[in-house]
Parts: C-alpha cells; sequence; structure tokens
C-alpha cells in the first residue's frame, strides 16, 4: 500500500491502532491487575497493584467450587467441540458437493438455529433435560452445545469445502476409492486447517457459554467454569469476592490465549497450495 | 485393454441443457482416439461420462463388451489424467503414484517397485520425495501420467492434459505422450480444444460441436474431406477461408474472380444448381504467389490480383492477408461458432484471407500482388446447414 508509507498517513494509522489496541487490551489488563491485588487494596483505583499478592490465585486453585468446574469446562468443550465438528464437516462436505432435494431448507435451519435467541430455549430444554434424566450432567450441557455448534461448524467448513478443488475427489474416485474413502483420504486432510478453525471457533462458543450453563447445572458436578463464578462467596457474605473472581477470570482466559496463538499458524497455512496449477 | 463403445450415449444436465446429444463413437482396442472442439462441445463431459464421474442420462456405454452405465469409476479398470492434474497436496509424488494401488490393497513391495519404475520412465526418480506444491509444472504433469500409468488400466483418459503447460513444453510432452502411448498400447481417449495437438497426436479424430458428434476420422480424413462448414474451419492451422460464391454454369462466382469446377466437382454438384448462393472454402496452403507457379501447374488453378495487408514471414513460409468485400450474408451458426472460437467474431462483413505462400516471395504489405489459387482441392458448403456439397467428389479425388 503505497498510501500508507507517506509520514502523515503513518501517524494516522497509529493513533489508530493503539486506540483501538487499548480500548480491547485496557479491561483485560485492569482484569489482571485485580487478581493481583489484596482484598483491601481492590477499590484502590492505581492501576498498577502497590502490593502484589498470589493469594488470589491460591484461594481458587485450592477449592473445588472452582477446580472441578475448570475440569468440567474443559471435558464438556472438547466432546461438545469433537462430536459437533465430525458431524458437521460430514454435513458441510455435503452441502458443498452434493445437490440433494431440500438442501436449501437444511442450510435456512442450520441458520435459523444460530440465530436462535438461546434464551428462548432455556425453559423447554430445562424441563427436556429433567424428563429425561441429564438434568445437571456432562450431556446435558454436551447435547445443546452440540446443537448449537453444528451451524457453526456447517458454515465454516462448507467454506473451506469449497476451496479444495473438486477434481482431486474425482481423481480419488478414478484411483478406486469410494466415496467415503475419498472423504477420508483425500478431502478431509486437505480441510484440517479449516477444521482445526471451526474446532477453535466451537470450543471457544463452549467455553464461553454461560445461559446454558448456569441453568442446567445445579452442583459442581456439571457446573462449568463461567458458571461457578457467579457462585463464588467472600469469606463472608457481606464483602464481594472481586479478587478471586478477578484471578478465575484470568485462569478462564489463559486456555483462550493459548488455543488461539498454538493454532494460528496452522489456520493461516493453507495445505491445498500446489494441489492444481500454479 | 480394451475397447470402448459409445452407442447413442446422452447427457442432459438436471437443468435440462443438453450437453451431449446421442453420440455413437467405437473405439478399439489399443486406439488413440481425440475428441476435439470449442470450449463448451460436450467433449469433457463425453469423457467424464466414460469415466464414470457424470451419469449418463441415456444411451449405453460398454467397456471392454461390458456395459459399464451404472458402475462406479472404481469398477471401470480406468486411469484418467486432469487438466489441472488433481495432484493430492498432502502426499509426496511416491504416494501420488502410489495412492491407487494401495487402496487396491497391492502389496506395499510391488506398489515400490511400479512406482520407481514409473518414475525412472518419466524421469522423476529424485523427486519422489517431493510434494506437488515443490514441483515445476512440467513435473506435476508428468506425475499426473506416473500415477496413471502404475494402475496398468484398461484404458486412459486425458482431460486436456497438457494445457497448463507452456508453447514449449507442451510440444516436447505431446510427443512424450505419443511415444508412451505407442509403448503401452493401450486404449487412450484424449480430450483437447486445439487442433494443432488433435491433428499431432490422434489415430482418429472424433470432432464435437454443441454436443454433436460432427466427424470421426483420421487427421487426414477429416482435414482433406472434412463433412461441413465447422469441420472445415476447426481443422487445420490456419484455418480455412470461407468466401462468398454463386454457382454458375462450370463455374462459381466469388469476390476473387471466377473459380472453374473440376468434372468431379462438377459432378458432385449435379446441374440445375445455377444461381444457387453457395461457400466456397479454400485452405491457406492452396494460394501462391502466381509468380512462383510452374507453367504446368498454372491451369489447375485460377490467377486474380488483390492488394496485400499484411505479410508475416514464419522462415519457413510467408503468411499473407487480404481483405475482401464479403458477401457472406448467409451467416451459419457453424460459421459463427468457428468465429467465436477463433476470436474473430467481430469483423463485420470484410472477410480476411490468410493464404501461405513459398518463403521465395517477393510480395510485400501493401502491394497489389498476383496470387494464384488451387481450385482442385476446394471445397462448397451449403450456406444454410452447412454441409460440405462438394464431400464426394474430394473422396473420389483422394482416392
Amino acid at each position: 500500500m503505497a498510501a500508507a508509507t507517506t509520514p502523515v498517513r503513518k501517524v494516522e494509522w497509529g493513533v489508530a491502532n493503539v486506540v483501538v489496541i487499548a480500548l480491547a487490551l485496557i479491561p483485560v489488563l485492569w482484569m489482571v491487575s485485580l487478581s493481583f491485588k489484596t482484598p483491601a487494596a481492590v477499590l484502590d483505583p492505581s492501576f498498577i497493584p502497590s502490593a502484589w499478592t498470589w493469594s488470589n490465585y491460591h484461594e481458587i486453585l485450592s477449592t473445588t467450587q472452582f477446580v472441578r468446574p475448570l475440569l468440567n469446562s474443559i471435558g464438556i468443550g472438547l466432546i461438545a467441540t469433537f462430536i459437533a465438528v465430525v458431524l458437521a464437516s460430514m454435513a458441510a462436505y455435503a452441502v458443498a458437493r452434493l445437490n440433494f432435494p431440500g438442501k436449501a431448507v437444511l442450510i435456512g435451519m442450520a441458520l435459523l438455529i444460530a440465530m436462535f435467541p438461546a434464551i428462548s430455549l432455556v425453559t423447554p430444554l430445562f424441563t427436556i433435560l429433567r424428563a429425561i434424566g441429564l438434568y445437571n450432567t456432562w450431556p446435558g450441557l454436551i447435547i445443546p452445545y452440540v446443537a448449537f455448534g453444528l451451524p457453526l461448524g456447517i458454515y465454516t467448513l462448507s467454506a473451506f469445502f469449497r476451496e479444495i478443488p473438486w477434481e482431486l475427489e474425482k481423481a480419488a474416485k478414478v484411483d478406486g476409492a469410494t466415496p467415503f474413502q475419498a472423504f477420508v483420504r483425500v478431502i478431509a486432510p486437505l480441510a484440517a486447517p479449516g477444521m482445526v478453525t471451526t474446532s477453535i471457533l466451537v470450543f471457544l462458543a463452549c467455553w464461553n457459554e454461560f445461559l446454558f450453563a448456569i441453568s442446567f447445572t445445579s452442583t459442581i458436578a456439571s457446573r462449568t467454569a463461567p458458571a461457578s463464578l457467579a457462585y463464588f462467596s467472600g469469606s463472608s457474605q457481606f464483602t464481594v469476592p472481586t479478587g478471586p473472581i478477578a484471578a478465575a477470570a484470568v485462569v478462564i482466559t489463559i486456555p483462550i490465549i493459548l488455543f488461539v496463538l498454538f493454532f494460528q499458524r496452522r489456520i493461516v497455512a493453507g495445505l491445498t497450495s500446489g494441489a492444481v496449477k500454479g | 485393454m480394451a475397447e470402448i463403445t459409445l452407442d447413442n450415449v446422452t447427457k442432459r444436465f438436471p437443468d435440462g441443457a443438453l450437453a451431449v446429444d446421442k453420440i455413437s463413437l467405437d473405439i478399439a482396442d489399443g486406439e488413440f482416439v481425440i475428441l476435439v472442439g470449442p470450449s463448451g462441445c460436450g467433449k469433457s463431459t463425453t469423457l467424464n461420462m466414460i469415466a464414470g464421474l457424470e451419469d449418463i442420462t441415456e444411451g449405453e456405454l460398454r467397456i471392454g463388451g461390458k456395459v459399464v452405465n451404472n458402475a462406479a469409476p472404481k469398477d471401470r479398470d480406468i486411469a484418467m489424467v486432469f487438466q489441472s492434474y488433481a495432484l493430492y497436496p498432502h502426499m509426496t509424488v511416491r504416494e501420488n503414484m502410489g495412492f491407487a494401488l494401495k487402496l487396491a490393497k497391492t502389496p506395499q513391495a510391488t506398489i515400490d517397485e511400479k512406482v520407481n519404475e514409473a518414475a525412472r520412465v518419466l524421469d522423476l526418480t529424485q523427486h519422489l520425495d517431493r510434494r506437488p506444491a515443490n514441483l515445476s509444472g512440467g513435473q506435476r504433469q508428468r506425475v499426473a501420467m506416473g500415477r496413471a500409468i502404475v494402475r496398468d488400466p484398461a484404458v486412459f483418459l486425458m482431460d486436456e492434459p497438457l494445457s497448463n503447460l507452456d508453447a514449449k513444453l507442451r510440444v516436447q510432452t505431446r510427443t512424450e505422450v505419443s511415444k508412451l502411448q505407442k509403448r503401452l498400447g493401450t486404449t487412450m481417449v484424449y480430450v483437447t480444444h486445439d487442433q494443432t495437438e488433435a491433428m499431432t497426436l490422434g489415430d482418429r479424430l472424433a470432432v464435437m460441436r454443441s454436443g454433436i458428434l460432427q466427424q470421426v476420422g483420421s487427421p487426414h480424413e477429416l482435414y482433406a474431406n472434412p463433412v461441413n462448414l465447422f469441420v472445415a474451419g476447426f481443422i487445420g492451422s490456419p484455418a480455412m477461408n470461407f468466401m462468398a460464391g454463386t454457382l454458375e454454369e462450370g463455374g462459381v462466382s466469388t469476390s476473387i474472380g471466377r473459380l472453374p469446377l473440376s468434372p468431379q466437382l462438377r459432378q458432385a454438384l449435379e446441374s440445375g444448381n445455377s444461381g444457387r448462393q453457395v461457400i466456397v472454402g479454400i485452405r491457406p496452403e492452396d494460394f501462391e504467389d502466381a509468380s512462383l507457379v510452374q507453367a504446368a501447374d498454372q491451369a489447375k488453378g485460377v490467377k486474380f490480383r488483390v492488394t496485400i495487408d499484411v505479410v508475416e514471414s514464419m522462415g519457413s513460409d510467408v503468411f499473407i492477408y487480404f481483405t475482401q468485400e464479403s458477401g457472406l450474408t448467409a451467416k451459419t451458426d457453424q460459421l459463427a461458432d468457428l468465429a467465436a472460437d477463433s476470436g474473430t467474431a467481430e469483423l463485420g462483413s470484410a472477410e480476411t484471407v490468410t493464404a501461405r505462400l513459398d518463403p521465395t516471395t517477393r510480395i510485400k504489405e501493401g502491394d497489389s500482388a498476383e496470387l494464384w489459387a488451387d481450385v482442385s482441392s476446394m471445397h462448397i458448403f451449403d450456406p444454410n446447414n452447412g454441409e460440405n456439397l462438394t464431400l464426394g467428389a474430394s473422396q473420389a479425388a483422394a482416392s
């Protein structure tokens, strides 16, 4: 971009970037700062804690009230993501490749579910889960998460499948592959970056989900980390546990940051280069 | 090893478009047949139907005597090379070439042996462990060929396998393909839109236009006896020149003068056709600089004088172009198709005639030069349906 090289332009962009980054980062840094403050200093308006303490972290990581929900979050998130991505990749492949009656309806329904206000489903789902005995269990959260992860997965993955040259599949068929073999040995490996991207998106959605988590659980047997934050209590019922909540929020945020940093390259690296003439 | 029979094979897409209309073609065992035609003529669809990648709407397809209309591609014993090569990007060259054998559960030792042999033949041995992304265009093309060879299939199908190579490499690879087919002796069906490629490679050519098979024959047959305007214009480079003409007693009058009809032509056209509008086709190579024509040959043709627009010297040949006021009012859809294919769709009523002359000619641009045209091998077409009215005559003359 030639326009960005003039000094005035550089300054303009620099200022804009700083503003945007500051807006995004200050609340996060504030949270980190709070998590290191002593209970007495929580109301201290200074950005950098006057006295640093690990006590908030010690507190939350030594109580099953937080550790167990953290494990629930990881388990439920991973299982729901796995099921959703496997199912979504098959569905997305069909959407991208095949013409079948009712395809438009299927895509429409998927979009509809993605747009559906979750709150309107809480009551009916609550009743259903109670009736079939899944209330306050892992499957009770995994099933709705898969249902909401699928539309997201189908949309992202079908975009990736469309990018894969169709001739590769034809070549595989001519080479003697059954449609299933062609999918598993040729198409799926090429869609791997897309599957990773989709997995991250679905996992983040499950990890951050709060409404279902708080509605369909009653004990730490299945409560997830975000929901558990709401149940934190201070040393007495009159103190707000600001420090531990901030520390727990930091702990919940760390896996997300690691996740994105770790997979960033794989998302960007397109495996399909060199498949066709170039 | 197998022969292929297409019996009234028709492809109609779900939206009703007729891509291939009742094509019937017998391909003998070991024969090299080229499907050729402009883009959108249905040649690739036909190939895909043979491969089993497209359903056949009507008609019957037999490979090795067995009806395979509903057989999956993997059950047809075919190998295919795609225009884009369709190499598996996540596999090395070795894995790409061995993939089919692996799927067929061939023992690993046999796979290695066959892949190494194919790599040796195709000069790919030092690239076996590289990925397609790290190969040049020519190398990728060879890997695609190698993937087909290791299969030892009954039939090779090639969908414009050379069109992504640069011109020099294409000519070189063309020879390789031809040699390979001769050596393997496998039935091969090859699709191309390039008539030069078609003429140089195939035992037989099948010319297609808008889903309909126009003519099947050896390259020479198509060149010498095209059944209609389309085949005449499509086969041969530079393309045949078309001029409007009116039949007269014993001749045909055109913009370059009155061309006499040979006895054979006259016979083929029969009598009573006087005053009829026709299209005359003369190939560029049937023109010559009049001053260079031997006296003995002068009588075979006619001399005429035109102003030369452009002279292109190729060293071995000289191409000259001159423009004549065209009387081609009855433009047939076949001519329109040809014009669209060669990108000269918007030339208007004046028509450019191309002539190939001996390199010793001294004709220069802007000259008013005297040219000579050999009329013994000219063709006369019906302007309405494009049929070659002189077909019988030129066949008689050729034999």
